[in-house]
Parts: structure tokens; C-alpha cells; sequence
């Protein structure tokens, strides 16, 4: 069964002993052997593949020999049946059945190893496979563990420093609280300034017609006035 | 492999520009894993807690109690929760032990800057969420 197949079982069952069960340290050490045992398997395939993958090249090679010589040894029989030498062309043709057998030999160890290089490629995958699924409950079983294991230290940490934990509400409260009074501090910070500060002052002196601000409209109308002059006599 | 405070150095000011300069506070947890504190300025009842495992590193934030909810409601509150889950960003609802959770899960590899956006997330998603399932708590 899968990790999270065991979790829906136990929280069933009870949600307080799934920390116990799923995470058990055991439990956790048993899947990282099947993973440790997977990559044993994996490096052994990989090391037999090699030697195998090189014993069907050599095979092939020794085919290519072997069909070579026979190929030779032909042309040198009907040479000697041509110079009329049967003893000879005799001899020659025992070589090519020893050649012939020796070809047969190579064609079947070479479809041997072809077997076997699909079958081990075969095993590879599987077992990679399966390291990847198990690597993946291991994760589980481990991350599980971790946050009950931290939930318990913050408990114990809250239990032992005194500051027992509010409720939810009581903690969206206080927190809502300390926004408004800041809020409100900044809102009363902006009225004492507009009432005491500069901006008073500076609103006082406007009133009264002190500053520069006082005559920006007319200085703005002035420099429109003389654009449009300067315009008008660039005309004519 | 590197450790959960090696891995986190620097960020409670990281999680401080991305909350637009608020107080941070970093607390190492004492116990069988690596547990950190943040506690964030304004935000103090509501910490998030950042823990690694060989694979992953999870920022959890404690909600509420199963005894927090309003009975009548919690099938509702459940549903809820599990609907909610796809549309928040980065963080998901959990369930561990009798408390209910908002965590976000990031790779043993993330930086610190990635935490820090998880952990700022986090805490905004856990004030959000508190707020608007409020009603559901007694």
C-alpha cells in the first residue's frame, strides 16, 4: 500500500496516533533500505549490461571474422579444384566446416546477448521506477514526521515560556485593535499638524496674503499675456 | 546539505522590505527539528513558524483549535477550507493534531529570498483568512 493509502487508513482510525504509526522511525528506515537495495540492484545491472553489451560486440565482430574466412577459404577451394588438386580443395572445405560451425556458435551467443541487454535495460527502468515511488513515501513518511515533531516542540515552547496561546477571535482582535490605533494615531498625528504645524502656519500666511504662492495666478496670466504679444509680433 | 539557520540568514529583513519595513523577529524553537519563529510587527499573536525536513522546508501558521469552531458549522467550515485551498496564494489549509494550519511548502533548495516571499505571503493569507472565517469560530 501507498504512504498516503496507510495515512487515510490511520485517520480513520485516530488522527493522534498517525504521528506514532506512519512516521515510525523503523517504518522510515525500512523504505530507505528498499531504496538503498533498489540502487544496489541498479549498479549491479549497470555493471553486468556493460560487460554483456561488450560480449555482443565481440560476438558480432567474431561473426564478421568467421563469415570473412569462410568466404576466403571458398575462393581458395575452387582454386584448388580448378589446378585439379582434390586432396587439397578436401582440406580446405574440412577448415570451412569447422568455420561454419564456429560462425553457428558466435549467431547464437550473439542472440543470446541481445537477449539479455534488452533484459537488463528492462531491469534498469523497473528498478528506477521503483526508487522514484519509494524515494516519494519516504518524503512522506518524513515530512509527516517533521511537522508533528514541530507542532509538539511549538507546543512545548508556548507551555514553557507562559505565553499561553489565545484564541483565533482574541488574536484577530488584538491584531485588528493595534491597526485602528495606528490608524487613529496617524489620522490625530495629521490633525495636530494641520492645527499646530507648518501647514497652519503657512494656511494663516495665505489667508492673510503673505508668500509666494499669494501671486502665482497673476504671474502665470503675465507670462500668457507677454507669450501672446511676442506671438503677435512675430507675425507682423 | 545546508542547515535550516544557514539557510535563513538575512531573512527577517527580507520579510520586513517585503511588508513594507515592519519589525521582524527570528527565534530559534528548541526541540527534535529545526523550528524557527518569525514574529512579525503588528501581527505578534499570529507567528509563523519555519521548519525543514531532508526535502522540503514548510512556514506553518497555527489558526485555530478544533475546539475553536463553532460545532454546528464545522462540516461547512471543512468544505470551506477545501475550496479555498486552489485560490490562495502559495498557501494551503492543514489539519495537525487538533489544530488547524495555513502552511506554504517550498524545496530544500529555496533561497532565503523565496522563504521570505513565502513567509510574508503567509502571514497576510493567515490575517485574511482569520478574518473572513471568523464567523465559523467561537
Amino acid at each position: 500500500m501507498s504512504v498516503i493509502g496507510k495515512m487515510v487508513t490511520l485517520l480513520r482510525g485516530s488522527a493522534r496516533e498517525l504521528g506514532d504509526s506512519i512516521v515510525d522511525a523503523n517504518g522510515a528506515r525500512i523504505y530507505e533500505q528498499e531504496v538503498l537495495d533498489a540502487r544496489n540492484a541498479i549498479a549491479k545491472a549497470k555493471g553486468e549490461l556493460t560487460g554483456v553489451m561488450a560480449k555482443e560486440m565481440q560476438s558480432a565482430r567474431e561473426i564478421e571474422r568467421a563469415r570473412a574466412e569462410i568466404e576466403r577459404l571458398e575462393k581458395l577451394a575452387v582454386e584448388a579444384l580448378d589446378k585439379e588438386k582434390a586432396d587439397l580443395a578436401e582440406e580446405v572445405a574440412a577448415k570451412i566446416a569447422e568455420q561454419e560451425a564456429e560462425l553457428d556458435a558466435q549467431t547464437q551467443s550473439h542472440a543470446n546477448y541481445a537477449i539479455q541487454v534488452g533484459r537488463l535495460k528492462d531491469l534498469i527502468k523497473t528498478s528506477e521506477a521503483r526508487i522514484r515511488e519509494q524515494e516519494r513515501e519516504v518524503q512522506i513518511a518524513k515530512t509527516t514526521e517533521n511537522v508533528y515533531k514541530a507542532t509538539q516542540a511549538i507546543s512545548e515552547n508556548i507551555g514553557a515560556t507562559g505565553s499561553k496561546l489565545i484564541s483565533a477571535k482574541e488574536s484577530l482582535e488584538r491584531i485588528k485593535k493595534r491597526h485602528e490605533d495606528l490608524a487613529d494615531r496617524m489620522t490625530a498625528a495629521e490633525t495636530l499638524d494641520k492645527e499646530f504645524g507648518l501647514k497652519a502656519l503657512e494656511a494663516k500666511l495665505a489667508e492673510a496674503g503673505i508668500g509666494e504662492n499669494i501671486h502665482r495666478k497673476e504671474q502665470v496670466m503675465e507670462r500668457i499675456r507677454a507669450r501672446r504679444e511676442a506671438a503677435a509680433e512675430a507675425k507682423a | 546539505m545546508k542547515s535550516l539557520q544557514e539557510r535563513i540568514v538575512g531573512l527577517d529583513v527580507l520579510i520586513s522590505a517585503r511588508l513594507g519595513g515592519v519589525s521582524v523577529s527570528l527565534q530559534p524553537i528548541p526541540g527534535a527539528v529545526p523550528v524557527v519563529q518569525a514574529v512579525i510587527g503588528g501581527r505578534e499573536e499570529l507567528p509563523i513558524f519555519i521548519t525543514a525536513s531532508d526535502d522540503q522546508i514548510l512556514c506553518i501558521c497555527y489558526l485555530w483549535t478544533e475546539a475553536e469552531i463553532v460545532p454546528e458549522k464545522r462540516v461547512e467550515l471543512l468544505e470551506l477550507l477545501l475550496d479555498l485551498n486552489p485560490s490562495i496564494p502559495l498557501s494551503s489549509f492543514g489539519h495537525v493534531d487538533n489544530r488547524y494550519v495555513l502552511y506554504g511548502a517550498l524545496t530544500q533548495d529555496a533561497r532565503a529570498d523565496d522563504i521570505a516571499c513565502d513567509v510574508a505571503t503567509l502571514s497576510d493569507n493567515a490575517l485574511d483568512a482569520l478574518e473572513a472565517l471568523s464567523s465559523y469560530l467561537l
